[in-house]
């Protein structure tokens, strides 16, 4: 095997064994830290001497070892349960997926997003604090901090192993979705740092996505959100010029678009859409695969992708998701019509001054013909993001524009 | 999100303080240091000397011109930061609120999000 794809294996691996020594143990703190360390050997040892027969045993022997060290060290009153633990060990570890709990665990609703998401991306992604560090572009130091801390509320909080159930488990589902998606638009929308591990997240949150996929086939918002993913991933590489700037999507060279991923996630729509509630997931999936299913930018099926936002404002209302259908409906009554629609969420505390609120704003005066107006709401929008490939973009738009 | 919060002192504001009241500004800056690296919001913290000891670079025909001394006539100087890694703004403008110069007239706390950073990223 190659280090690629060891690599690949142990991410497989690590929620799995993660799992079995938290079921065994208890204690999701120490196992966690035992875990990492048999990674981290595992990473050194089988690239040199060959994956072991039994990978998953392997590791599970090690962090057990390393989880009754630490207990002893810990306390040596403790050395008689830890005795009991080392008899006990198994060198094989049930054949159970603990993925979904340990998911659970990891999103627990006392914890920051910032802490579910990295503690997901360690505890299940079997991604090292240093990785994490880079991806989020902070110092390992704060990540440590962040990951320790989330370890010890989740602890605090006294939370069993267990999958909780009805209401509990779709509140629960929903958190781990939120997260899933964040991971991924924090590796997608990376427009300046270390693109390299920022793409590292897309892909990630993909694998996870498609690991709660495997175990909850049936379920709609889980099928949406992969959807999604993939036919959002499947323009990667048309967004971006070769020198990095934006590239909106009526101006993307759709032949580079990964057709194999948008299949995919047509087909994950329509199994999604085929069921009986209709979440936001699915809705969005389905407004992405309308885009994906034109040729070109002209061909773009509006009408359905204002209904799909019609109904998605209504299930989900959302300033955010009103300000797209005023986009689509522009593309069906015209800009005035967008336009007005822009209007009723100018009240909005959370679309106050927001750079999509200006540039969308923009963009339809453009279309009326109101050069002056589109001028000084690129300006503006321009000014209010944070991301310097919008801003260079939102500039440039001004400068097209400039009476 | 990233976010530099800046503290903007006025040397003769801070000179008017008593020993106490310039012991308390410390205090209250380690606390809220303390407090940061225990949640993992903190990426950096600097302060920097008193602005008399600050030098002014200017370059005019190649030549470089050195000055002593802050650069301009002004009343209030950057006198260190937090960069801090936190949820969103409201977090930030929280934190900037538990810094101690906020509570002082005349001093300045000014919260800004990061739009791009570099240098010490990298292991």
């Amino acid at each position: 095997m190659t280090a690629p794809d060891i690599e690949d294996l142990l991410r497989e691996l690590t929620p799995q064994v993660l799992g079995a020594l938290v079921r065994r143990h208890g204690r999701f703190e120490g196992c966690e830290d035992a875990v990492q360390e048999a990674v981290l050997a595992a990473t050194v040892q089988w690239p040199a001497e060959g994956v072991p027969n039994h990978p998953r045993g392997w590791l599970a022997t090690v962090a057990s070892r390393r989880l009754i060290d630490q207990m002893r060290s810990d306390h040596a009153r403790r050395e008689r349960e830890a005795a009991t633990a080392t008899e006990a060990a198994p060198a094989e570890v049930p054949d159970t997926d603990d993925t979904l709990v340990l998911l659970f665990l990891c999103c627990h609703p006392t914890l920051t997003a910032a802490s579910q998401t990295a503690l997901t991306l360690r505890a299940v992604g079997g991604l090292t604090t240093a990785e994490i560090a880079r991806a989020f572009l902070v110092p390992e130091a704060t990540m440590a901090a962040r990951i320790s801390r989330a370890k010890q509320r989740i602890k605090a909080a006294g939370s069993t192993f267990t999958l909780p159930g009805g209401v509990e488990l779709e509140d629960r589902l929903r958190v781990v979705l939120h997260v899933l998606y964040l991971i991924f638009n924090e590796g997608y929308t990376a427009s300046s740092g270390s693109r390299l591990h920022r793409a590292d997240l897309a892909h990630e949150a993909i694998r996870l996505t498609r690991t709660v996929h495997a175990q909850l086939p049936e379920d709609g918002e889980v099928t949406g959100l992969l959807a999604l993913m993939l036919l959002i991933h499947a323009r990667r590489t048309a967004r971006t010029t070769a020198s990095g700037d934006l590239v909106p999507l009526d101006e993307q060279d759709r032949t580079k678009w990964d057709r194999a991923l948008i299949e995919e996630g047509i087909e994950l729509v329509k199994a999604a859409l085929a069921g009986p509630a209709l979440g936001p997931y699915p809705l969005q999936a389905a407004i992405a695969a309308t885009h994906a299913d034109a040729a070109t930018a002209e061909e773009t099926n509006w009408p359905q992708v204002h209904a799909l936002y019609l109904i998605l404002e209504r299930i989900a209302p959302n300033p955010m998701v009103t300000l797209n259908r005023a986009i689509a409906l522009a593309e069906t009554e015209g800009p005035q019509a967008g336009l007005a629609l822009l209007s009723t969420v100018d009240g909005d505390d959370r679309m106050a001054g927001h750079h999509r609120l200006l540039s969308v704003r923009a963009h339809l005066l453009e279309k009326t013909g109101e050069a002056a107006g589109a001028y000084e709401h690129y300006r503006r929008a321009a000014k209010a993001t944070a991301s310097i490939a919008e801003r260079r973009y939102l500039e440039s738009r001004a400068g097209r524009v400039r009476p | 999100m990233k976010f530099l919060i800046s503290l903007h002192i006025n040397p003769a504001v801070l000179d008017a303080l008593t020993d106490e009241e310039k012991a308390a500004i410390g205090d209250g800056h380690s606390k809220l240091i303390e407090a940061l690296k225990e949640s993992g919001e903190l990426i950096n913290t600097l302060a920097l000397v008193d602005p008399s000891q600050a030098a002014v670079v200017s370059v005019g025909n190649g030549q470089p011109v050195v000055t002593d001394g802050p650069f301009l006539e002004s009343k209030e100087f950057l006198g260190g930061f937090y960069l801090i890694d936190c949820e969103n703004k409201e977090r930030a403008v929280e934190l900037a609120a538990r810094i101690p110069d906020a509570a002082i007239e005349g001093l300045g706390v000014e919260v800004r999000q990061v739009m791009f950073a570099d240098g010490q990223l990298e292991a």
